[in-house]
């Protein structure tokens, strides 16, 4: 009976761990476009929109990471972590 | 046409979110990714889809022959990686040796990269990229071929997510013309943005 009780906490410490891991992805990957563009302020080229072209524009770095973190986020983080916690 | 710099910035983003779904299926174990239908299909149709957007690049930008068959080649054996993982997560195909098509289509786009890039390492950033890139896909393919001996182990699983994010972070730092440790080949021209540190 005590075993089972420890397998069941352990097993929900490392779902516990596991969800904390994979909601931190989106944030750090945003943070980390973020960064970027804080550093290079010059590849944000929406702020000096005259002096570049769509491209500049819409295909640079730190936008496409933030996107792509936020993107990881909503459409595959969210329902993982629900299954995760559901199975758990 | 988009600057060479963009479409490489594009191809990383396919790679990033390609990189992060594999560690967060390695974090959460394949039996929980698998469970819903469309997580199944993610991460083959990417791959599929990074095979198929090589497509473009072989015809829009044709550089010279050996430009134009390394992306042929290459847009061939990823969607043929990509069609393999379809068909083993759909069920049709059953024979766990489909899964070598990844660690070939790795060791092939390595080869790729390097291949195609007719400047010595230090010639421009973008050379030096796409050297660096080659080689640690070559090397890196090792990580794929281990797993399909090896399935269940995460930190393989981790290995190859971490491949394709730091494949990834390389693309990002490509730029057409730029300087690479501070050299510029003065055969590539000016930079296009220009850095304090050129030492032609």
């Amino acid at each position: 009976m005590e075993s089972e009780l420890t397998a069941t906490l352990e097993r929900a410490a490392h779902s516990t761990w596991r969800a904390l891991a994979l909601t931190a992805i989106g944030p750090l990957t945003v943070l980390a476009g973020v960064a970027w563009a804080l550093v290079q302020p010059y590849r944000v080229t929406l702020l000096d929109p005259r002096a570049h072209g769509v491209w500049d524009h819409v295909v640079q770095p730190p936008l496409l990471v933030v996107t792509v973190g936020v993107l990881f986020h909503v459409v595959v983080v969210r329902p993982l972590v629900r299954a995760l916690e559901g199975g758990s | 046409m988009p600057p060479a710099e963009n479409v490489h910035w594009l191809f990383a983003t396919g790679l990033l979110g390609f990189g992060l779904c594999l560690l967060a299926r390695a974090l959460v174990g394949e039996e929980l990714w698998n469970r819903s239908t469309w997580r199944r299909y993610l991460l083959p149709a990417v791959l599929f889809c990074i095979g198929a957007a090589m497509w473009p690049v072989t015809v829009f930008f044709v550089v010279s022959p050996i430009h134009t068959l390394a992306h042929t080649t290459w847009a061939q054996l990823t969607m043929l990686a990509g069609i393999a993982q379809l068909g083993l997560s759909a069920g049709r195909l059953t024979s766990r040796w489909w899964n070598l098509l990844v660690p070939v289509a790795v060791a092939a786009s390595g080869a790729m990269f390097v291949v195609h890039e007719s400047n010595p390492w230090f010639f421009m950033r973008s050379s030096f990229l796409h050297h660096l890139i080659g080689w640690t896909l070559v090397v890196g393919s090792l990580i794929p071929l281990v797993l399909v001996f090896r399935p269940r182990s995460t930190a393989l699983s981790a290995g190859l997510a971490a491949l394709a994010i730091a494949v990834a972070v390389m693309l990002y730092a490509d730029r057409d013309r730029a300087p690479i440790f501070g050299r510029l080949s003065p055969l590539a021209g000016t930079a296009r943005e220009p850095a304090p540190e050129v030492r032609p």
